[in-house]
């Protein structure tokens, strides 16, 4: 590896977004050819590092050589003119055209104005070739499966030329059989010359595929190892990183009370396992896992928001049907969803509305709203809550994240539900806010709420709940309590149902 | 009260009303005969139908749907209602009453098969809409064998002929349906549901609201509002036909849309679409008072539909910036 040069050679690069530091002066080299592993959990930075190399972001500062030249991207497209290319997890392909012309789409070849077709069906041929991808070129790609619509985008990012090919976490929706294939493409790609960064929250099959592995931690790199050098362990303790700091205020004075509400056997789908966990009345409970782990699926289904597959939700010792938001509220349940401005929030519409809007008959008489007592509840929110707005007529569209994010807390404070849960209710907003929200979750729990609390911010769940569940990979993996706290066994928790679970991956393919 | 805040409020809720005003200063310079009382009377009739049908239609494209079936359905609710008033078994007063409740009933089913399809299946109301729009006129078609009907009781064609506070029975009608509809969008739960379903549908839903029931109530409420046009129309010209209402679909549409209110839901009000249907009226008789032929009117109307829509969305620009700051 010694011998060979240096392509990308990232130097002192920081990109700051308001409130938050994404890059920290992070230095990094990728070897002419190697295929280079990035790891990190969600929001050490690996995204971001990945648009400023497409020309997404521009960094504040720093630099970066590309084959000994400077190399500042201003568009994606620079990007890919330079040779540097990225197969997104999420894929860009136009269902109705064909592969060919998916491949080809930004340079079609012509003929008098024409598609050349003859050409462009031949030029495919041959891509689809390299790529191992026996499918007609055109074929329309709705009719491929996921793992070939992967293929066909990483052909399209060899169609111009790619000298350095960035996969964006490609195994995540691909069966084990699947990986596999991608693999031997991946190292044959490697063996023609092309450089390949692999991002993936799999770390068993980055050992796999990887020359070198660099672990991104809060936005600085934590060290670069070759694969044959460093283990799965060791790799999760350079991700966590970091000793707690005091910026967590647990409250020792409020202790959990009996149980309020429980869900026994839970099914989201027809192939999910079966999840049972409970809350207590004053207790913060946390459910940690990764993005995609089945978190979030798990509490909409307790609110109803989707129609569970099985299971029971148990509320205060009695079994109670819920089939629709409408149910989970009216029996004491609310939900703040983790993505205001779609889910939580009528943007449009000012703070009073939006506030009021869990709880229409507490302000109306006779189906007539009484606006001087919504204007009085809201105020009393706004005020409680420390809501900076200009007025209470001020559309919620206008203010800041953390702002917002108190204006869903306000209008279901104002439900006043026993259970209240909570999906990243600190996501995106900056520190000052996030302090509030936790003191909030304190003050909800001394009044004897149950609430329970999922984020991807582990040191935030470390620091304020008393109790927490691991979700990896749709299951529960672990559960903890506040005295046993241990992030790196968290971590390996929430990994843990990815890297025992080439089973389930075949066990899903076979009855899929 | 700043400078601010009012041209804020000018602009919003004032824009369509200049519009009218200058238009109708226009052609009363142009045309003296504009201004006369006979023709302001005439403009107050010709309105009255298509107001109604937009204030249903408004309560639809609040929820960012559409219904192209209301010429159709108001030519269903008259063959309905026509047949029922003419029955002669009947006493008069009986038949009269059987037949506005016949209309209005016949109107809100139609507008419970638009929203209830639509909104179980999840179909766009373009779609289903456009299959009630012949549905309902074949039906017509059929229970009427085709034919056009009156000879209606003479009590209530003379009900029709009568003027309230010296304006037209039918205007006072559509100006009280008006007054009633923008009470319950501005100062009832059920209107603050409507406005909030139509900007967020999904966060409406996830505060713990059945919004479906609201969003079908739309199509019913629009549907109604048909049945009631439909009896004003049986009032003014004294014949129910099922060839009625051809194109009042797009008149509707567009009074709504000059009105303010957004297609794409959640923005908009009553006020506004009774200005607007107002604006088309004015429009359509100014321009025949000036002598302009009707191919000619079509292609002025069309024009200003256009022109409004433009100015709205300008404007909209205009009051966010005035929001943000």
């Amino acid at each position: 590896m010694k011998d060979k040069p240096t392509i990308l050679e990232i130097r002192n690069l920081t990109k700051i977004f308001p409130g938050v530091v994404a890059l920290k002066q992070v230095n990094l080299d990728i070897m002419q050819g190697e295929i280079h592993v990035l790891v990190g959990e969600n929001g050490a930075g690996k995204s971001s590092l990945i648009k400023v190399l497409c020309g997404i972001y521009t960094p504040e500062s720093g630099h970066i050589n590309y084959n000994g030249q400077p190399y500042k991207p201003q568009t994606p497209s620079d990007a890919i003119e330079a040779g540097i290319r990225v197969v997104y997890q999420e894929f860009n392909l136009l269902p109705f055209l064909s592969v060919a012309e998916n491949i080809f789409f930004e340079q079609l070849p012509q003929k008098y104005g024409f598609v050349d077709f003859k050409t462009l069906y031949r030029k495919t041929q041959n891509l689809l070739d390299a790529v191992g991808l026996d499918v007609s070129p055109d074929t329309p790609v709705e009719l491929l499966g996921v793992a070939q619509m992967q293929l066909i985008e990483i052909a399209k990012a060899l169609s111009s030329q790619s000298k350095v090919l960035i996969l964006d976490e490609p195994t995540a929706t691909l069966t084990s059989r699947e990986i596999d294939t991608l693999f031997d493409i991946i190292n044959k790609l490697k063996a023609e010359g092309v450089t390949i960064i692999f991002i993936s929250h799999h770390l068993e099959e980055v050992f796999k595929i990887g020359d070198r592995i660099t672990v991104l931690r809060n936005g600085e790199t934590a060290g670069t190892h070759t694969t044959d050098s460093i283990t799965i362990p060791a790799i999760v303790k350079l991700m966590v990183g970091r000793s707690m700091e005091e910026e967590y205020p647990f409250q020792d004075d409020v202790q959990p009370g009996p149980t309020v509400l429980s869900v026994e056997k839970l099914q989201c789908t027809r192939n999910s396992p079966p999840l049972s966990f409970g809350v207590g009345q004053g207790e913060l409970l946390g459910i940690a896992g990764l993005v995609g782990s089945g978190r979030t699926d798990a509490v909409r289904a307790i609110f109803g928001a989707d129609i569970k597959y099985a299971g029971d939700v148990i509320k205060n010792g009695k079994v109670i049907s819920i089939k629709s938001p409408k149910d989970a509220v009216n029996n004491g349940i609310s939900l703040l969803t983790e993505n205001r401005k779609d889910q939580g929030l009528v943007l449009d519409m000012p703070c009073q509305t939006n506030i009021t809007l869990t709880d229409l008959n507490e302000v109306s008489r006779n189906g007539f709203l009484q606006p001087a007592k919504e204007m009085a509840v809201a105020a009393k929110h706004v005020d409680e809550l420390s809501i900076k707005t200009p007025s209470l007529d001020q559309w919620v569209r206008y203010l800041s994240g953390g702002n917002q994010q108190k204006i869903v807390i306000a209008k279901w404070l104002f439900r006043n539900t026993d259970v209240l849960i909570f999906d990243e209710p600190t996501r995106g907003i900056d520190v000052g806010a996030k302090y509030e929200i936790y003191l909030l979750l304190w003050e909800l729990a001394r009044r004897g709420k149950a609430i329970i609390i999922v984020s991807s911010d582990l040191p935030e769940m470390l620091g304020i709940c008393h109790r927490m569940i691991v979700f990896s990979n749709g299951k529960i993996t672990g559960e903890l309590r506040r005295e046993d706290f241990n992030q790196e066994e968290i971590l390996s928790m929430a990994y843990s149902g990815y890297i025992h679970g080439d089973n389930d991956r075949n066990n899903t393919e076979m009855s899929a | 009260m700043n400078a601010k805040k009012i041209s804020y409020l000018l602009l919003r809720e004032a824009g369509i009303g200049v519009a009218l005003v200058l238009i109708c200063i226009f052609f009363a310079v142009a045309e003296p005969k504009f201004a006369s009382y006979a023709n302001l009377m005439n403009i107050f009739t010709q309105i009255s139908i298509n107001t109604v049908i937009a204030v249903g239609m408004t309560f639809v494209i609040l929820l960012g749907g559409i219904d192209l079936s209301v010429g159709s359905v108001l030519a269903l609710c008259s063959v309905a209602a026509g047949l029922i008033i003419t029955n002669e078994a009947l006493p008069p007063g009986v038949a009269t009453t059987l037949a506005v409740m016949m209309s209005v009933i016949v109107g809100a089913s139609c507008g419970l098969f638009n929203g209830f399809v639509s909104e179980r299946w999840k179909i766009h109301s373009f779609v289903v809409t456009l299959g009630m729009l012949n549905i309902a006129r074949g039906a017509a078609l059929q229970i009427s064998d085709s034919r056009t009907i009156f000879a209606f009781p003479d009590g209530f064609s003379s009900f029709g002929a009568q003027t309230v506070f010296g304006m037209p029975v039918i205007f006072v009608m559509a100006l009280s349906i008006v007054i009633i509809a923008s009470i319950v969008l501005k100062k009832t739960v059920y209107g603050r549901m409507i406005y909030a379903i139509g900007n967020n549908e999904e966060a409406v839903r996830l505060s713990g609201h059945r919004t479906i029931l609201y969003k079908v109530s739309a199509y019913v409420i629009c549907g109604g509002c048909v049945g009631v046009a439909s009896i004003m129309y049986m009032l003014r010209l004294n014949i129910a036909s099922p060839i009625l209402g051809v194109g009042f679909e797009l008149n509707a549409i567009a009074a709504v849309v000059i009105g303010g209110t957004s297609m794409m839901g959640g923005k908009g009000s009553l006020i506004g679409t009774f200005l607007g249907a107002s604006i088309i009226g004015v429009l359509s008789n100014g321009l025949l008072l000036l002598g302009m032929g009707d191919f000619a009117r079509q292609i002025v109307t069309g024009l200003i539909i256009v022109i409004a829509v433009v100015i709205d969305t300008y404007r909209n620009k205009v009051l966010i910036k005035l929001q943000q700051t």
